[in-house]
């Protein structure tokens, strides 16, 4: 097998979902400079909507596409009205208090909504039902399946709708103006109240789908989930300099690819068997091709957060945010 | 621009007993003024007499201690920003505030923003009308920039232009919000004689428009020679309010501010 390429392949496709889920963090930042650590759950959310909505209908008469687009489309309003609430109950009191107060809160709201799922779904992870058939396509020595391409080409479309969104439609413009800042966009007559509710929105649509995606690929999800998947999403928005829609487009493909290639060849790497310096102690463990690993690919999640402290320490503002040095 | 009919001395905004204090300062102490429909009015002061807190009143970026103002006839309310633009007052700034990150044909079509449907999902559905919405939004700004003079430069970014153009771009995205009252703080700040000259011609132009204009500056001739009527701040209070020509002659504006900054 050839595990360069199929660690890119695997890579792109967390990396996509990364990619979308960092776009809600981004957004979110880039208008009210508030980080919205409630958005994982979020994501959460519409897993466990989907999952539902998949379980009640798969077997019945409805060929599985049209399922699993009746998912997607019911959990897409759910997300958005939880991102409308969370806005107005949690955020908007507190647009003008203290940085640390909305900070605490977007945790405390993190951990209500994982709750609330916990007692609507349960403690158990659930099977994310797989309904569509997923053929796999051979590339080389590597494969990729249908699941894989439907995710990688749904991402790029949607960072493609939102990007045009954003820099195309008058909303976009009014949505820029006030990121740059909010006062001088609101005597200019563009209601701050509405754009930060519709950027919180649309975050929460996309982290709608971007759930559905994961419970696709991973086929499993658990209420805990938003939290990992929160982290690693807001680390890639930091990687790509939070604040910049390109960045999280670019940090999340990026810390996909890091953790895919990671957690591919840490086992390979750290198996003492290879290095010659294998004291007597391993002879019983290395013969006969034996092998003995220090790590294995279940520290892949080290990767996202070893990236993390490497741009903090070498650059904090990302790789492609400029706006937030000025800012700060 | 059309020419709106409006009869002399028809008052558009009056302001009565602003106050407002920072702290132990009293910035602004009783402030009282009326400006009538189609004039130029100038707000004048020596550094400090409250001008700039007047403004920021005025437009609601502060939060007024005491007074009342209406506009066009109708109490103004200052919950936020926006409610004041929508009244119809627009403002640009002493230090020019534009959306440093954007062009300047989308900086004028923020201010565009508040008169039209600008929802979500017009937006994304692209919908004919809101096609035809979006192209006229475009043109208009596209109009204005061309107006104020800086057409050549609707697609560099703002913070790219040069300081004279910007403070014209900040004349423009005002003008699109469609102000009844176009307040301008300081705009011939840190100009040359030549960028002064082409102002003038710019605010008088607009006053042929039909657009009252508050004019706040320290540029003592040019308020002089474009303004129809004047006011003058001195430590936070109205010391005087007339025609150029009276308030020139009153002793107590001598005292307080030409005497000594008229070089």
């Amino acid at each position: 097998m050839d595990i360069f390429l199929q660690q890119i392949i695997n890579g792109l496709t967390t990396g996509s979902v990364y990619a979308v889920v960092a776009l809600g963090y981004t957004m979110v930042y880039g208008v009210i400079q508030l980080i919205n650590f409630a958005h994982g759950e979020v994501v959460m959310i519409g897993a466990m909507v989907a999952f539902t909505v998949i379980t009640s209908l798969a077997g019945g008469a409805l060929p599985a596409p049209v399922i699993l687009l009746t998912a997607v489309v019911a959990a897409i309003p759910v997300c958005m009205t939880i991102g409308y609430l969370l806005e107005r109950i949690a955020y908007r009191p507190l647009r003008h208090a203290p940085r640390l107060a909305p900070l605490i809160t977007a945790i405390g709201m993190s951990i209500i909504l994982a709750h609330l799922a916990l007692m609507v779904w349960g403690r158990n992870p659930k099977a994310f039902p797989q309904i569509i058939a997923n053929p796999v396509f051979n590339i080389g020595e590597a494969s990729i399946s249908s699941v894989q391409i439907s995710i990688i080409l749904l991402s790029f479309t949607m960072m493609a709708g939102l990007s045009w969104f954003v820099y195309r439609t008058r909303f976009g413009i009014a949505m820029r103006a006030t990121a740059e800042d909010v006062r001088i966009a609101g005597l200019m007559g563009v209601n701050a109240d509405k754009v930060i509710a519709a950027t919180f929105v649309i975050g929460a649509a996309l982290g709608a789908v971007a759930g559905v995606m994961y419970g696709s690929y991973y086929g499993i999800i658990h209420y805990t989930m938003g939290f990992t998947l929160g982290l690693k999403a807001f680390s890639a928005a930091v990687l790509g300099g939070i604040g910049n829609l390109a960045g999280a487009m670019l940090g999340g493909l990026l810390l996909g690819l890091v953790e895919a290639m990671g957690s591919g060849y840490i086992g390979e790497i750290t198996d003492l068997c290879q290095w010659s310096l294998t004291s007597s102690m391993l002879v019983e463990q290395c013969k006969d091709g034996g092998n003995f690993v220090l790590f294995g690919s279940n520290y892949q999640d080290v990767f996202a957060f070893l990236m993390l402290i490497l741009v903090l320490v070498f650059r904090p503002s990302g790789l492609l945010g400029e706006r937030v040095s000025e800012r700060a | 621009m059309t020419q709106t009919m409006t009869t002399a001395n028809e008052v558009l905004l009056d302001a009565s007993g602003i106050g407002k204090k920072f702290g132990g300062v009293q910035a602004l102490k009783d402030v009282s003024l009326t400006i009538r429909r189609g004039e130029i009015y100038g707000l004048i002061g020596p550094n400090g007499a409250g001008k700039t807190t007047f403004f920021n009143v005025l437009t609601g970026l502060y939060q007024r201690d005491g007074g009342e103002i209406s506009f066009a006839g109708a109490p103004l309310t200052l919950e936020s920003p926006h409610t004041v633009a929508a009244a119809g007052i627009a403002r640009t700034f002493q230090n020019i505030r534009l959306f440093g990150n954007m062009t300047a044909l989308e900086n004028v079509m923020v201010g565009r923003h508040l008169r039209t449907r600008a929802g979500v999902f017009g937006a994304m559905l692209r919908t004919k009308t809101e096609r035809a919405e979006e192209a006229a939004i475009r043109r208009r700004a596209e109009e204005l920039l061309h107006y104020v003079g800086v057409a050549e430069h609707a697609n560099s970014l703002a913070r790219e232009m040069c300081y004279g153009d910007q403070r014209r771009l900040e004349i423009a995205r005002a003008l699109a919000t469609e102000p009844k009252l176009l307040a301008l703080d300081e705009p011939a700040a840190g100009m040359n004689a030549t960028e002064t000259a082409a102002l003038r011609t710019l605010i008088e132009g607009l006053r042929g428009d039909g657009l009252t204009v508050l004019l706040i500056e320290h540029d003592v001739k040019l308020v002089m020679g474009l303004c129809d009527r004047v006011a003058v701040l001195d430590y936070g209070q109205k010391i005087c309010e007339d025609v150029p020509s009276v308030v020139r002659a009153n002793p107590k504006v001598i005292e307080a501010y030409i005497g000594t900054a008229n070089e």
